[in-house]
C-alpha cells in the first residue's frame, strides 16, 4: 500500500482541531480529570491532553458504550409498542489521539461483533468514527504491543496516523483511508507535501517479550495446569481489567423500567465476576476465581485466534496498570510461553 | 431503523397450562402475521423469552416444529424473569428472540430405534424432539421414553404422559425418586440411571437422547456405555447461562465451543472433547 505522507506543523494541530469544530464535527479525545485520562467529548483544544503514554480508559466506548440502549418499549391500551435503534441518531465522531494498540483493538472488537450474526448497532457506531491515531514516542514497562502483532507506529485501524518527529517536533501524517482524506480535504493547507520522512527512529522501543503463537500452542495443553491457581491467587474479581481493556466485549442485557415504559440496555460485563456464569439453580461452571482468570487468558490467546482469527489482546498494558492487586498479564503470558507442557 | 439482532418478536400468551408446582407451559402466538409466516425452527433450538421491564431468559422451544402456527415453552418459576413470566396471564404480550443454536439431527435417525431419557424439568427440551419423532412415526422403529422426577407432583406434561402411555407405538416408563411416590403411584420408584439399568434398553440400531440435571446425566452416560451405546449415538443438550444467544456476550462457552452457536445439542463424543467447565 502506498500511503500518502504529509508534514503537519506542531502548531497546526490546534488549527486542525478548530477547523473540525467549525465544520460541526464532534471530537472525542483524551481528557484528564482527577489524574485519570479518558476519552471525552472536547470543545476546546486545551481540553485535550497530549502528555500520556497510555490513557486510563480505552476509547472502545465510542463504538461499544458502557451502557447502550438496544430498544425502547411502552405498554399502552393497545398492547405494547417496541422500538429499535435509529442509526441516524448516532453522531459522527472524530476520535482524536488514539494509540496504535487501541486502533488495532477496534478491529478485534469488530471481529467479535461480526462473526456469524452481524451486530448492526455496533457497526453503525463504529462506521461513524474517524480515527486520528497518534504513534507512541514513549512506552513503559507495561507495554507489549510488539508481542501481539502491533507496533508503536502501526497504521492498522487509523484513518490518519500522526507521528511526532522527535520531542516538540512536527508531525508526519499518514493518510490511510478515505475517511482520513475527508479530514485532510477540510484543512488541506495544514497537510504539507513531505518527502520521504522515515518515522521509525521517532518511535518508542518496545521489545518483543513473547511469541504469541507459542503462547497459543502452549495453552492448548495448559487448561488443567495448576498455574492458573498460582497466577490468580491475588485476583479480587473486581473486573477492572475488562473495563479498561480495548477488546473486552462481554456484555449483559438488562431492562430498565420507568413505570409503563422503559428500555432494554446492553452493558459491559466481565468474565472475572463470580455471577457471570452463575445458573439460577446455583450451579456455576466457573465456580472459583482461577477458572475465571483462565477463561480471560484462554479467550484472548486461544479461543479468539481459533474462532475469529484474531487475538483478543493488543498489548496496551492497561489491565496490569489498573489491577488493584498488581497482577501483570505480561508476566503471566511469559510464564505460559516458558512452561514445558 | 437499523437492523437489530436484539429485537424480539412480539408474542401473545395464548394459553397457560399448569404442569407441576411452579412449572407452566405457555402457548405463544406471533402478533405480527408476517413474523409468523417467516418463522421456522428445528427440534433442539432455543430462544430468549422476555418480559418487558424485567428482562430476558433463555430456554428451549418445547413444541414440535411439525406443529405450525405457534410455539410453546415450559419453565419453572425460579429467577427474576421466570417469576415475571409466571405472573403473565393469557393475553399478555411477551418478547421472543430466536430460534438459536443447532438441532437434533432427526433426519439422520430414520430407521433407528429412539431411546429418550429425561429427568425433571428437562423433559421440555426433549418434548420438542419426541413430538417431532411421533409426528413422523413411520420414520422410526421402537420409541422408548424413560422419564423421572423427584416426586409424582413434579412430573410435567401429565396429560401427554397419559397419551404416550395409551399409544401402542411408544414404550413409556415413568419413575420417581425413592420417597417421591404417592399411594396410588403405579410407575417405577428409583433414580433415572438405576431405572435405565433395570429396563436394559438395547443399544442395537438405537439413538439415546438424554436430558436432565447434571447429576442425572453424569450417572446415566456410564450406564448407556455399559449397554453398548457408542458415544456418537448418545445425544444431550447443555444449558449454560446466556444473554445474547448468538456468540457475542461471552458467557456460555465451554472451552472454545459456544453452547449457543455450536450447541445446545451435543453428542457424548463431542462432550468428551470439551474441558470440564459446564
Amino acid at each position: 500500500m502506498n500511503i500518502d505522507g504529509r508534514l503537519v506543523r506542531k502548531e497546526s494541530l490546534e488549527k486542525l482541531f478548530k477547523i473540525l469544530k467549525a465544520n460541526n464535527r464532534t471530537i472525542v479525545g483524551p481528557s484528564q480529570k482527577n489524574g485519570r485520562i479518558s476519552y471525552k467529548m472536547v470543545e476546546n483544544y486545551e481540553g485535550i491532553t497530549s502528555e500520556y503514554i497510555q490513557t486510563t480508559q480505552s476509547p472502545k466506548e465510542v463504538a461499544f458504550p458502557r451502557t447502550e440502549k438496544i430498544l425502547d418499549y411502552s405498554k399502552n391500551a393497545d398492547g405494547m409498542t417496541v422500538k429499535g435503534i435509529n442509526a441516524d441518531d448516532i453522531p459522527d465522531i472524530v476520535l482524536w489521539g488514539v494509540r496504535p494498540c487501541d486502533t488495532m483493538g477496534m478491529g478485534e472488537l469488530s471481529a467479535i461483533f461480526n462473526w456469524d450474526y452481524r451486530d448492526e448497532i455496533y457497526n453503525s457506531r463504529s462506521s461513524r468514527v474517524t480515527v486520528l491515531g497518534f504513534s507512541c514516542g514513549k512506552s513503559d514497562e507495561y507495554c507489549f504491543c510488539t508481542s501481539v502483532g502491533g507496533n508503536p507506529g502501526n497504521i492498522e485501524g487509523s484513518d490518519i496516523l500522526f507521528t511526532q518527529l522527535g520531542e516538540n517536533g512536527d508531525y508526519l501524517a499518514e493518510i490511510i483511508t478515505e475517511k482520513g482524506s475527508q479530514v485532510v480535504s477540510l484543512a488541506s493547507d495544514l497537510f504539507e507535501k513531505a518527502e520521504n520522512i522515515v518515522k521509525g527512529k521517532f518511535l518508542a522501543d518496545v521489545p518483543v517479550r513473547f511469541e504469541k503463537e507459542q503462547v497459543r500452542q502452549n495453552l492448548e495443553k495448559y487448561f488443567d495446569s495448576e498455574q492458573w491457581v498460582a497466577q490468580s491467587l491475588k485476583c479480587l474479581g473486581c473486573g477492572a481489567c475488562a473495563y479498561v481493556c480495548p477488546t473486552c466485549a462481554c456484555f449483559d442485557i438488562q431492562d430498565e423500567a420507568h413505570g409503563k415504559s422503559g428500555s432494554r440496555v446492553r452493558c459491559w460485563d466481565s468474565c472475572g465476576f463470580s455471577l457471570f456464569t452463575l445458573h439460577t439453580s446455583g450451579h456455576n461452571p466457573r465456580e472459583v476465581q482461577s477458572q475465571r482468570w483462565r477463561q480471560r487468558i484462554m479467550h484472548k490467546f486461544s479461543y479468539m485466534p481459533d474462532r475469529l482469527s484474531v487475538y483478543g489482546c493488543t498489548g496496551c498494558g492497561r489491565c496490569s496498570r489498573a489491577c488493584p492487586a498488581d497482577m501483570n498479564i505480561l508476566d503471566h503470558l511469559i510464564s505460559i510461553q516458558e512452561v514445558t507442557v | 431503523m437499523t437492523d437489530n439482532i436484539y429485537m424480539p418478536y412480539q408474542m401473545k400468551v395464548e394459553k397457560i397450562t399448569w404442569e407441576a408446582p411452579g412449572v407452566k407451559t405457555f402457548m405463544l402466538k406471533f402478533i405480527n402475521e408476517d413474523d409468523q409466516n417467516k418463522f421456522s425452527f428445528s427440534a433442539g433450538q432455543f430462544g430468549e423469552y422476555s418480559v418487558y421491564g424485567t428482562g430476558e431468559s433463555t430456554f428451549c422451544i418445547a413444541s414440535s416444529p411439525t406443529r405450525k402456527g405457534y410455539i410453546e415453552c415450559t419453565f419453572r418459576q425460579t429467577g427474576k424473569v421466570t417469576n415475571a413470566l409466571s405472573n403473565c396471564e393469557e393475553g399478555s404480550i411477551i418478547g421472543f428472540r430466536g430460534p438459536y443454536g443447532n438441532v437434533f439431527p432427526i433426519d439422520e435417525w430414520k430407521g433407528k430405534n429412539l431411546l429418550f431419557i429425561a429427568g425433571g424439568i428437562a423433559l421440555p427440551p426433549m418434548r420438542c424432539v419426541i413430538w417431532n419423532a411421533l409426528d413422523l412415526r413411520e420414520n422410526f422403529k421402537d420409541v422408548t421414553i424413560i422419564y423421572g422426577a423427584r416426586t409424582v407432583k413434579d412430573l410435567v406434561y401429565k396429560h401427554e404422559l397419559e397419551d404416550w402411555k395409551r399409544r401402542g407405538d411408544v414404550k413409556l416408563i415413568t419413575t420417581v425418586d425413592p420417597g417421591g411416590e404417592s399411594p396410588d403411584w403405579k410407575g417405577e420408584i428409583g433414580f433415572v440411571p438405576t431405572i435405565v439399568e433395570k429396563v436394559v434398553p438395547s443399544s442395537a440400531n438405537t439413538i439415546a437422547i438424554v436430558c436432565g440435571p447434571p447429576v442425572m446425566i453424569k450417572y446415566t452416560f456410564p450406564v448407556l456405555t455399559k449397554l453398548g451405546f457408542a458415544d456418537e449415538n448418545i445425544f444431550t443438550t447443555l444449558e449454560n447461562r446466556m444473554k445474547c444467544g448468538f456468540g457475542k456476550c461471552g458467557r456460555c462457552n465451554v472451552g472454545k465451543v459456544y453452547v449457543c452457536k455450536d450447541g445446545p445439542v451435543f453428542t457424548l463424543a463431542q462432550l468428551n472433547e470439551l474441558p470440564d467447565e459446564y
